[in-house]
């Protein structure tokens, strides 16, 4: 080696090929089938099938399985195919594991709710009567005689449209012109650090903090134990309006900044620009941030217990006392059966108004899809 | 309706950054000037001054003054929406409005910017300006389809479309063919050809021969080093610039050998 540091000439500094340089050593990789893989599948299933009939614990026994999977399937592709492969391999599975780990308790979820709350929610009279003067002795003629269940959560479906209505029209424009402000009036501005914090701090309350919060609000102004629905969709939109921010912030960032260059340079005021092509084009996201934000409150109990409480009878009017909702109802059903001797009916009306939840954001979502096609950029010819 | 655009002592900054330097220019009517020269040296910053979208960015300010037809755009009294009414501009990626449809696209300087518009008023304006830019036969029979359903050169030309639509004084396009093919480059040259005998035209281009092509006047701007402020070197008649230039930094860049 010399120590001279003149650059080397040309000629000596051509490109050697990768083989020939020596600390570089390629993996291999070979043709391989398919049918490996689906070879050691069906062994595992099989070597499952074995665990379990000898008495192993059948979660335990899965696990077991899919590790003794995995193993075959790394080592047989290894030998066929190479390192590479068996990897690819070895991954695929983890990520078919968790996709599995996934969606197994959200199905079963769905399916026990359907079957526990179905047979309940297209009885006639869970729709249509309210739990006014209805008592443990008529759960008990339902349970012991077979007479038809009395009572119903038509007055809780009533509350949870009106008070989570309510609670949208309160946060949809808030959280849509906070976000409008964060992005377009003051994308770096100090007081716009201050919201973004403020509002990551917010999607952290506690629901229960909302509704205490609402509660206190209301004793201040109207004195001390108000409860009616207002309370409760202002506690809700504590709850509703950092998320609504957020989903719309990131909708009106991801606008490109060409569409907006193109209105103003056509001499379009900025007001107008953002009113007319910014929420136009960004409208389909919109949306489905709303109505992700509904779905995620729909379902809150405990604020609404303190903030709203809990009404027998139909109340549609939110300014004057108490009203029910799905979620309070379900709970109550649950906790405080009519008659605790005989808790069936009152099982069944919480599991059918579970299964209106559910069935109300599944409907909500669907929505939110059409309305999003509908304002979705068009493209195409 | 064109008028000339009169640039004197024109100081830009982004922030604390220096982007160009003491540009004094004269655009007149009716032609086409270009703006030529190496990346980051100004050339589509001193064009977004002309219709004051530089401001659209945080933090930018000028001094100096832009005269048209005597009147300084960035007197206190004027207002940038007023100014972008008088110079539209054309931007380097066709960029239709993805909710509107062809139609609505070109108009749509028009509705945004009036009370009202009457059916045939809108045919009549939608017709003129689409034949102006030459995309009125290809696109006749589907006015309600979405702009983005057409080609990138269809596009671009839609958006001429919808910039002389709301009959600007001057029209300004920054690289409006760098995201396009020959054929379409073509179209959109001989477009701007015509286009200059009703509106005065500044066009940013990389493409020499495109300037050398189109245009009546050229200006090569240039900046000393990465970070200073870039400058104009020089300005003249097109013909000039590209056979007999002045100064030796224009004859560098524009026979290639500058880097």
């Amino acid at each position: 080696m010399s120590l001279d540091t003149a650059p080397t000439p040309p000629q000596e500094r051509k490109q050697r090929k990768l083989s020939e340089i020596e600390g570089v050593e390629l993996e291999v990789v070979r043709a391989s089938s398919n049918r490996l893989s689906l070879l050691a599948l069906g062994g595992a299933a099989v070597l499952l099938v074995l665990l379990v009939v000898l008495g192993l614990n059948p979660a335990l026994a899965l696990v077991a399985a899919f590790v003794v999977y995995l193993g075959v399937v790394f080592v047989a592709y290894r030998n066929t195919a190479g390192p590479r492969v068996a990897r690819d391999h070895v991954f695929r599975g983890l990520v078919g594991a968790a996709f599995v780990l996934a969606v197994v308790p959200l199905l079963s979820l769905l399916w026990t709710v359907v079957s526990q709350g179905g047979p309940t929610l297209v009885d006639p009279a869970f729709l249509n009567q309210t739990m006014n003067g209805v008592t443990g002795l008529q759960d008990q003629a339902t349970q012991r005689d077979g007479a038809p269940l009395i009572g119903g959560a038509y007055h809780a479906v009533i509350g949870t449209l009106v008070i989570t209505g309510i609670a949208a029209l309160i946060s949809v424009p808030i959280g849509v012109f906070t976000a409008i402000f964060l992005v377009e009036y003051q994308p770096k501005g100090r007081v716009s650090q201050v919201i973004r914090f403020l509002v990551d701090v917010m999607t952290g309350i506690p629901s229960i903090v909302a509704g205490l919060f609402a509660f206190a609000l209301w004793a201040v102004l109207f004195g001390i134990g108000t409860k009616n629905g207002f309370a409760g969709a202002v506690a809700l939109s504590v709850l509703m309006i950092s998320t609504v921010v957020r989903n719309s912030e990131e909708m009106l960032r991801i606008v490109p900044n060409e569409l907006r260059e193109a209105s103003l340079a056509l001499g379009v005021p900025k007001w107008r620009t953002i009113a007319k092509v910014v929420l136009p084009t960004a409208a389909s996201g919109l949306a489905s941030g709303v109505t992700l934000a509904i779905a995620r409150v729909i379902g809150e109990t405990a604020p609404l217990l303190v903030a709203v409480g809990y009404a027998r009878g139909l109340n549609v009017d939110p300014s004057q006392g108490p009203m029910n909702t799905l979620a309070v109802y379900a709970y109550y059903m649950f906790t405080k059966p009519l008659s605790p001797g005989f808790r069936e009916p009152s099982l069944d009306r919480a599991w059918a108004a579970a299964l209106m939840l559910v069935l109300i954001v599944v409907v909500l979502n669907l929505s939110a899809r059409v309305i999003a096609k509908a304002f979705a950029p068009k493209t195409g010819r | 309706m064109s008028k000339r655009i009169d640039v004197k002592n024109l100081d830009i900054y982004y922030g604390a950054f220096h982007a160009v330097k003491n540009v004094s220019m004269t655009i007149e009517p009716r032609s086409v000037t270009a703006f030529i020269g190496p990346s980051g040296c100004g050339k589509s910053t001193v064009l977004r001054t002309l219709n004051r979208m530089h401001e659209v960015i945080p933090g930018a300010y000028t001094t100096g003054e832009v005269l048209m037809d005597d009147k300084n755009l960035y007197a206190k009294d004027t207002d940038p929406v007023d100014v972008r009414r008088q110079v539209g501009m054309v931007f380097q990626r066709p960029n239709p409005f993805p909710t509107m449809s062809i139609r609505e696209n070109v108009l749509a300087g028009v509705t945004l910017n009036s009370k009202r518009l009457s059916k045939s008023a809108a045919d009549e304006l939608a017709e003129q300006s689409l034949r102006g830019a030459n995309l009125w036969t290809e696109v006749k029979d589907r006015l309600d389809r979405p702009g983005s359903g057409l080609s990138g050169g269809q596009q671009q030309r839609l958006c001429i479309a919808r910039a002389i639509a709301v009959q600007p004084e001057v029209i300004l396009m920054d690289e409006p063919c760098s995201a396009l093919d020959p054929i379409s480059t073509l179209a959109i040259e001989d477009l701007i050809n015509e286009l200059k005998s009703d509106y005065t035209v500044v066009i940013v281009t990389h493409n020499m021969q495109q300037a050398a092509r189109v245009s009546d006047r050229t200006g090569f701007f240039n900046l000393e080093a990465t970070g200073m402020p870039g400058e104009l070197v020089e300005m003249d008649d097109t013909q000039k610039i590209f056979s007999n230039p002045s100064k030796p930094a224009t004859e560098d860049y524009i026979s290639g050998r500058f880097g």
